[in-house]
């Protein structure tokens, strides 16, 4: 401890105090409190939105909303959970977690780690005030395909300039992620030897750095098409609408990775954990990650099969597209082992986690039926590609979350959640999600459009049921906000070091106290 | 615990499986070739996949319930086995190849477009299609039935249980013969569409400056529907297509009938709703007509309007084409669409409001020249300016807008 001998007499132990604190703060701890509180935050206000899509839904005729509003809640709602929602809690958890997990005393640039996270608030409240502009907001989907889009009104270029900074804040993020993950491991940490939650956010925070310049150049070209005279999107001029379709998907392929990759981390973390098994094929886990996230840059256009591509290019797509599922299989395959066989037992972090591996499974084979282009043909833009996608993304990359906010809650706070409350959101939320999305299967293969505010009556019923399952999940997530606000505020009872049963032996930040100290590994740990 | 969340999943899809087209729970096998193809591709992959998911979540299943810590089980410590990771990831990849022969088939014979017996051009616009029959020289518009359309609208108070086809039935379906090859050629007016009919088996995009193709041979007389499904803005969940499929000698009936129509027909389609459950659809105009309006026959511009006959055309012209923007009560929508009622445009010179009609207001407002007929055109200048509260006594004629 000769360090610390040294810097006695100045050695900053405890936060500042007052709101001035979390305004410039620069501790990782910190900066993951404010990016995941902000998180739940917008997942209340996307969700939200989602309550009024399914309200319109719930019977046929229109009931309560212009279909324009309808619109723009599908865009906001999307472009909320994505970039509000799931990246911020992402990048919360790897704040939080990445330095304790790797070894190392905080990020490696925590300065930028500031201005990266207080970038997103204003980036996210100037999103929501669009709502009040003339015009109304974005109404064109998240996708924000042109020509459509350029009929936005006075929301346009203030729909653009919130793309550009999260897309700033995120790059930041994923810079400091991976000059973290390479620079400040504490001796002994191999790269192999690393959790897999580090690894597969290593991945990500790559995928990140080459995917938004892409979006933030496709969206600036849409700028300059509506206010600078030029046509890169309008045939008119000499441009192609599909075009922006191409650029879009190039980000957007590889973003629906940005959004799983990190969640196959959690639940990598989690089953080892509460199997009382080493994760099985670690290094297995790690290759399939990093050729998912290269495959994910070489498949874009499956989300295109309907515009016209030649026949070659269709086939190209479908193939590669097929590929995804062998490293995904290894995924599944690999946490279904590390069970076999083990002492399971089924705290929170556990139910999330099985809950994922299970859900997950189901939208990969949605979406192995998808990446066969003839058959996608039928499916495409229909509720059947809805209940895909919300499958991967809410059972999928929200479940992981929750888990992950379940399985180090007591090490953040010091205390333990009340498990009898958590239980009953989890069957709550696991049941009402189905409920939500699985007649959403049935509602596509009969013919239904997604981004539709009013439909036939003979998808009224498992609209009915849909709604009803969603405003079940929306309102069990109160639960859930009840719970983690009980921790903060310091109640419950106290969680020890280790938290869970044997955790130590799977991760080096169940070997510091909890609450986890304001700064921590000041030392490096040897990991041996 | 879990086991009855992998019950819930799997027995849903068993149903899914056996599910007739009588619960509409799975894709349709629709009536082509081509479609009966994709549904049997669709149900090859389902079945594939329930086949690994029965594997995969008895498995886990299992797992669950004899590896607990409970039933005082010691965790078995080991962690990797080279030959079952290389089995696993070799088994699905041959499954892959399995799925790949099939698919590239159908795909393959999806594209192959040629040897058509007649070509319909499908346009998309916001919010309605116009087809074309290249070869015939015939061409209309079809949107939404008047029925469905005020049904819809926000606090109608009209029950949709009450309308026929809700959603899902337009003014001038499009008619095709049975039997024939029919290529379709595809484009966009303003914005991307595009054009599903589940029966036919698949959908494409509508492309303003591009042109993308597909194609179908109807086996089965009868009346199939679909949807546009490409989000295209406020009226996206409004602009259903009807395709009927007739015998060959019927269908060349509808075309002569077609081709002799009187230039009146838009005027018609009121009555038309009326009694539309025997689906007949009205005689149209000729493409003569509606293509060339630019330089209109001497014979249309001839026949002046009355200002009675000026208000009833003009309000049929604008409930299909200019409400779903400028609203119902010509109160427009603030922000977007201006209001009709006491706008400077409709209350200034006609020739302003001529002039905005005939060239559009882009991005927004599509150009009406080369879509509305002169008479229509008039008509519906003359029915705004005297409508909505707005009363300039105004009555425009065809004449005056071959002047512009």
């Amino acid at each position: 401890m000769s360090v610390s001998a040294i810097h006695d007499d100045h050695h900053d132990h405890g936060p500042a105090k007052g709101l001035m604190r979390w305004v410039t703060t620069t501790n990782h701890k910190d900066i993951g409190t404010l990016y995941m509180v902000t998180s739940l935050i917008m997942f209340m206000v996307g969700g939200a939105m989602a309550l009024v899509i399914r309200a319109e839904l719930f019977e046929p005729g229109m009931q309560f909303v212009d279909p324009m509003f309808f619109n723009s809640m599908t865009t906001l709602h999307a472009l909320i959970m994505v970039f509000g929602a799931v990246m911020p809690a992402f990048a919360g958890l790897a704040n939080w977690m990445i330095p304790m997990m790797i070894g190392s005393p905080d990020m490696a640039l925590p300065r930028l780690n500031n201005w990266s996270f207080w970038l997103l608030p204003f980036a996210a409240l100037m999103l929501v005030s669009t709502l009040f502009m003339e015009g109304g907001a974005a109404a064109a989907g998240w996708t924000l395909y042109p020509p459509l889009v350029l009929q936005t009104g006075a929301a346009f270029p203030f729909t653009i300039f919130t793309i550009h900074i999260l897309g700033v804040s995120s790059i930041l993020a994923a810079i400091n992620i991976i000059v973290t993950i390479l620079n400040m491991r504490a001796p002994g940490m191999t790269l192999m030897k690393m959790p897999l939650f580090v690894w597969t956010w290593l991945i990500t925070a790559f995928l990140l750095i080459a995917i938004m310049p892409v979006f933030a150049g496709a969206v600036t070209m849409l700028l300059t098409d509506k206010f600078f005279g030029t046509s890169f999107f309008n045939a008119a001029g000499g441009g192609d609408p599909v075009l922006y379709q191409h650029l879009f998907w190039f980000f957007g392929h590889p973003e629906v990775y940005v959004l799983i990759l990190p969640s196959f981390g959690i639940v990598s973390q989690i089953i080892p954990t509460f199997s009382r098994k080493p994760l099985f094929g670690y290094s297995s886990m790690v290759y399939a990650t990093a050729s998912i996230g290269f495959l994910s840059f070489i498949v874009w256009a499956h989300h295109q099969y309907t515009v016209g591509m030649p026949v070659e290019g269709e086939l190209y797509f479908t193939y590669a597209t097929m590929l995804i599922a062998v490293p995904t299989g290894v995924k599944v395959f690999n946490w279904i082992s590390t069970m076999w066989r083990g002492a399971i037992t089924f705290e929170s972090p556990m139910l999330w986690a099985i809950a994922f591996v299970v859900l997950f499974t189901m939208g990969g084979f949605t979406g192995l039926m998808m990446s066969i282009s003839p058959a996608d043909l039928q499916y495409h833009d229909t509720y059947f590609i809805v209940a895909h996608f919300h499958y991967v993304l809410v059972s999928g990359a929200v479940f992981a979350i929750i888990g992950g906010v379940y399985f180090w809650l007591p090490k953040w706070t010091g205390r333990m959640y009340d498990e009898r409350l958590a239980q009953l959101h989890f069957w709550l939320t696991t049941l009402s999600v189905n409920l939500c999305f699985f007649p959403q299967h049935f509602l596509g293969l009969a013919g239904m459009p997604r981004r539709i505010p009013d439909y036939a009556l003979q998808f009224a019923e498992f609209n009915a049921w849909s709604s009803v399952g969603a405003f079940i999940f929306g309102f069990s997530q109160l639960i859930f906000c009840y719970i983690v606000i009980r921790c903060m505020s310091g109640r419950g009872e106290h969680a020890s070091g280790e938290v869970w049963e044997g955790a130590s032996e799977h991760g080096l930040e169940f070997n510091l106290p909890s609450p986890a100290p304001y700064h921590t590994w000041e030392t490096p740990p040897n990991v041996h | 615990m879990k086991k009855l969340m992998t019950l819930l999943a799997v027995s849903g899809l068993a149903v899914a499986g056996e599910a007739s087209a009588d619960y509409a729970l799975n894709l349709t096998e629709g009536v082509t070739e081509l479609s009966r193809d994709i549904h049997d591709l669709h149900m090859l992959i389902f079945w594939i996949c329930v086949g690994i998911g029965v594997l995969v979540y008895g498995i886990l299943v299992y797992s669950l319930i004899h590896h607990r810590k409970s039933k005082g089980v010691v965790p078995a410590q080991f962690h990797e086995n080279t030959k079952i990771e290389i089995l696993w990831t070799v088994i699905p990849f041959l499954i892959l190849l399995g799925m790949a022969v099939p698919a590239t088939r159908v795909m393959i014979k999806a594209y192959d477009t040629t040897g058509a017996d007649l070509t319909v051009k499908v346009t998309g616009y916001q919010w309605k299609w116009k087809y074309d029959y290249l070869d015939e020289g015939v061409s209309f518009f079809s949107t939404l039935s008047a029925k469905s359309n005020e049904a819809r609208q926000l606090g109608s108070g009209i029950d949709p249980a009450t309308v026929e086809h809700y959603l899902l039935d337009v003014d001038h379906p499009l008619v095709l013969p049975v039997g024939k090859k029919v290529r379709f050629l595809f484009t966009g007016g303003d914005v991307i569409h595009s054009w599903w009919v589940p029966d036919l088996g698949w959908k494409k995009d509508t492309i303003p400056g591009f042109i993308t193709d597909g194609w179908a041979t109807i086996e089965k007389p009868g009346t199939y529907r679909g949807q546009c499904t490409e989000l295209c803005g406020r009226d996206h969940g409004f602009m259903p297509i009807v395709v009927i499929a007739k015998p060959e000698a019927e269908y060349r009936e509808w075309l002569a009938a077609q081709k002799g129509a009187p230039i009146v027909a838009v005027a018609d389609s009121a009555t038309h709703q009326e009694n539309s459950s025997d689906h007949q659809p009205e005689p149209l105009q000729t493409a003569a007509a509606t293509g060339e309006a630019r330089s209109p026959a001497p014979a249309e511009i001839a026949e002046p309007l009355t200002q009675e006959g000026a208000m009833t055309l003009g309000k049929e012209v604008y409930e299909s084409h200019c409400q779903s923007c400028h609203q119902a009560n010509g109160e427009g929508i603030q922000g977007l669409f201006p209001a009709i009622h006491g706008s400077q445009v409709v209350q200034g010179p006609v020739a302003a409001h001529l002039q905005l009609v005939l060239n559009g207001k882009p991005p927004l407002m599509a150009s009406f020249r080369n879509i509305l007929k002169p008479q229509e055109v008039a008509a519906v200048i003359t029915y705004q300016r005297n409508a909505f509260g707005n009363s300039t006594g105004d009555l425009v004629q065809p004449a005056d807008i071959a002047a512009h």
